[in-house]
């Protein structure tokens, strides 16, 4: 294994990090939920009584971060590599996967593992270990 | 309150991931490439993150209701079967193809990034195809009983 000393940004990954734990703390303690995105925005598919206001305002928050960062530094631009078949394809996976999974990186990853919570620590363990085999194969099989 | 709590929280969060540069799927594949140049950073966001969260969700279990007096619902489940791992698996096949998970993938939509648009819109359909086989199948359960 080769860390790639370039491409690692421990302090902004740490404070990021720092935000996000923010967040799903203001979440349960407020709110009296886990923050799982996955969860929040398949739960507008089978809406009940009084939950559609909070999780829509839940995912504008989301989508809207990026309108409030540029108003204190320039925004950066991400990175997309995949081209539009795979991008429809790992997005198939990733709505089909992550309710059958009953959570995704921040549901089971963040707030399950802050829980201590064992089936999220499987459930991690599963996801991650898929993603790394993905992504070997991907760059590291020739004949792919 | 409940609504700008949430709304709230939505932001900080995204807020999270763009300062983490998690919003950037060539980041999070620097991190799942072990076998190339790997990138530890998604594992210090980690960290950062349940350093947090551990502290609140031991207040959290302590309590009944929250601070603004909603139910706590916290998760209950605990059984590790078929469909946790099977579906966590799909997931992480994702998630290696593209590099995007669901929230890094809502903040680069925020972005205008069009292939963002594309791949949450996929995923959009990937959860509307789960509740479909989940009708079909309590169907089906109720026709025929045992």
């Amino acid at each position: 294994m080769t860390i790639d000393w370039n491409a690692f940004t421990p302090w902004p990954a740490l404070a990021g990090g720092l935000l996000i734990g923010i967040a799903a703390a203001m979440f349960v303690l407020l709110n009296g939920r886990v923050a799982g995105i996955s969860g929040v925005i398949g739960g507008l598919f089978r809406p009940t009584k009084g939950d559609v206001a909070w999780r829509t305002a839940f995912v504008l928050g989301l989508v809207g971060a990026p309108a409030v960062y540029v108003l204190v530094a320039a925004l950066p631009r991400p990175t997309i590599d995949a081209n539009w078949g795979t991008l429809v394809a790992a997005g198939l996976l990733v709505g089909l996967g992550t309710r059958y999974g009953s959570g995704c990186t921040s549901g089971h990853g963040v707030c399950g593992l802050s829980r201590l919570s064992l089936r999220s620590l499987a459930a991690t363990l599963a996801f991650m270990g898929a993603g790394f085999v993905t992504v070997f194969i991907a760059r590291h099989v020739p004949a792919y | 309150m409940q609504v700008l709590a949430a709304l709230l929280s939505g932001l900080v969060f995204g807020l999270g991931l763009i300062v983490s540069g998690m919003a950037n799927p060539a980041k999070v594949l620097g991190f799942l490439d072990l076998a190339g140049r790997w990138d530890p950073s998604l594992a210090l966001v980690m960290a950062g993150a349940i350093a947090v969260g551990l502290v609140a969700f031991s207040v959290a279990r302590g309590r009944t209701v929250s601070f603004l007096d909603l139910d706590m619902k916290l998760p209950d489940a605990r059984q590790i079967d078929r469909r946790l791992v099977g579906g966590s698996v799909l997931f992480g096949v994702g998630w290696g193809m593209a590099g995007f998970c669901p929230g890094p993938a809502l903040v680069a939509v925020g972005m205008g990034e069009w292939k963002a648009v594309i791949f949450a819109l996929a995923m959009l359909v990937g959860m509307g195809l789960f509740d479909v086989f989940e009708q079909r199948k309590a169907r089906i359960a109720c026709a025929a009983p045992e």
